[in-house]
């Protein structure tokens, strides 16, 4: 009888992380579901991207436990998170993606190091993932010759090519302008129904994150300061929460407030 | 002044420990990595073709300057006849493996550390970890490989190339007799020192591809230096400390030779 899946994807429990003396995570707590689409939003500094590493096992957390699929994945325990790592990608903020490679090479890679696909079969996956990321037509240029937005797909499509369970995506729009922002979040809600993976975001862009997201979270001053449904982020009046969901009003308020009290000039 | 010496006694041994550790998992992930003959085939023909230029102009100038001032050392004692031996046992014994290796590590090696450091600083390394690939295996494997075959072959051209040289400043134009050349060529140099010449190349081309792949893969850890700077600094180490070690390792082996 086949076991069914286990309903939580990850589960972080008293995550800790510091540099040098300073604490960065402080007891993080956090349960992504299986199949969502799950973003944890921050200011820049929160410790977003220290936190995703932890659970890639990039960085050693200092303290807590992470499962994946109920299964605790400890940090030197290298069967473990090679199993992990087999089910599990990684969208870096700056894509990571092999500058002497071309952007077919790049995809195909994962495929060639990791599984024992024929030749024929990792080239038909490679250009599978390519295409359904409209980038047929790229294939044999080099990723420094493709724009930030088709570099970023580029990055996305070597992401799925192995089909993961689990794609932890950190600040995928970083330094994107809205219009790209919204189709990178676009392209993920895309992907994850399509290919039904568990999506892990950290961003810092609210307004995209609560309309691509099915849960976020909120990482504030080294822990989770909220948790819950997008329509619960909007309508919480808890202070951090009102304080970062907000922020574009306060800025706008603040400017109203310079503009009234310092008046432009009155131009010749 | 204890404290400092006991400090950096650690730091030296810690890093020694390291580095032998970084070098033999290198090896051991001969048997864990795919298309591994396909990636030194084409290390072989990286360090192999960007050296060669190198190579051949240098193993014919210092065979030219061997010739030059043998004969005049060996015309003080009326033995001309000789320069043959010089120029063939000084190449082949030291010269040839000790200056393939030092352009080698010029060219290729330099090379070598600073691609690897900028693919940590670019996140390439800490990519391939997270899909499961492993980095050694994938990056630095290969080209220690490839250094087993590169180093010896070059220094073998060098040494052709250097007993050319000699030849030609010898006979060409300090008037030795070609044929008197050649015999003391051909009686001078023995199968050990041919073995001693490739054992050396050898391991001065895995010493010093090793050290280079060492200091570029962990081009992060220098805490004084980053981005662009740690890369250079890393580039800068990995030539300077293969450099030294070459010679170090070439002392070693010479007097267990001699």
């Amino acid at each position: 009888m086949q076991s069914s899946p286990h309903p939580v994807a990850l589960h972080v429990e008293d995550l800790h992380k510091s540099f040098h003396g300073k604490s960065v995570l402080k007891g993080v707590n956090l349960q992504v579901p299986r199949g969502s689409v799950f973003t944890v939003l921050g200011p820049s500094g929160a410790g977003k991207s220290v936190f995703l590493k932890c659970l890639a096992n990039i960085l050693k957390a200092d303290a807590g436990r992470v499962s994946f699929e109920g299964r605790e994945l400890s940090p030197y325990d290298s069967m473990t998170q090679d199993g992990f790592r087999r089910r599990c990608s990684f969208l870096f903020q700056s894509n990571a993606l092999f500058d002497s490679l071309t952007a077919l090479e790049n995809v195909a890679l994962p495929l060639e190091q990791t599984t024992d696909l024929g030749k024929a079969e990792i080239r038909n996956r490679s250009r599978a993932a390519l295409s359904q990321l409209e980038m047929e037509d790229f294939t044999g240029h080099y990723p420094a010759e493709l724009s930030g937005g088709m570099q970023k797909r580029l990055a996305l499509a070597r992401a799925i090519v192995t089909r993961p369970e689990l794609v932890l995506f950190d600040e995928p729009t970083a330094g994107l302008d809205p219009l790209r922002r919204n189709a990178v979040f676009a392209m993920i809600a895309k992907y994850q129904r399509q290919f039904h993976f568990t999506a892990l975001i950290v961003t810092h862009d609210v307004p995209e994150a609560l309309a691509a997201s099915d849960h976020v979270a909120l990482l504030y001053d080294g822990r989770i300061g909220f948790e819950g449904t997008p329509a619960e982020f909007s309508a919480s009046r808890d202070p951090v929460v009102c304080l970062f969901r907000d922020s574009a009003q306060a800025l706008s308020d603040s400017l109203a407030e310079i503009r009234r009290s310092n008046p432009m000039p009155q131009t010749l | 002044m204890l404290t400092w010496l006991g400090r950096q006694t650690l730091c030296a041994v810690t890093e020694i420990g390291d580095f032998s550790l970084f070098t033999a998992k290198s090896f051991c992930c001969v048997a864990k990595t795919k298309g591994l003959a396909k990636r030194v085939a084409r290390a072989v023909h990286e360090q192999g073709t960007v050296c060669l230029p190198v190579i051949l102009i240098v193993g014919v100038f210092t065979g030219l300057v061997l010739g030059l001032q043998g004969y005049h050392v060996l015309s003080r004692f009326g033995s001309q006849g000789l320069l043959g031996t010089l120029v063939s046992l000084s190449l082949v014994r030291e010269m040839a493996p000790v200056l393939a290796a030092l352009m080698l590590i010029g060219q290729a090696g330099s090379a070598f550390a600073a691609e690897l450091g900028i693919q940590r600083n670019t996140e390439q390394i800490v990519a391939l970890e997270t899909m499961g690939v492993n980095s050694l295996g994938y990056l630095v494997t290969p080209r220690l490989l490839a250094a087993l075959v590169v180093f010896p072959i070059q220094t073998a051209l060098f040494v052709i190339l250097g007993i050319c040289g000699g030849g030609l400043s010898g006979s060409l134009l300090l008037g030795v007799d070609s044929g008197v050349y050649w015999s003391a060529v051909h009686r001078a140099v023995e199968a050990g020192d041919l073995s001693q010449c490739f054992i050396k190349s050898a391991i001065f081309g895995l010493l010093a591809m090793s050290t280079c792949a060492y200091q570029g893969f962990h081009a992060d850890r220098n805490s004084s230096a980053i981005g662009a700077r740690a890369v250079s600094a890393c580039t800068t180490r990995a030539v300077v400390l293969s450099s030294i070690l070459v010679l170090v390792a070439d002392y070693m082996i010479s007097s267990f030779f001699v």
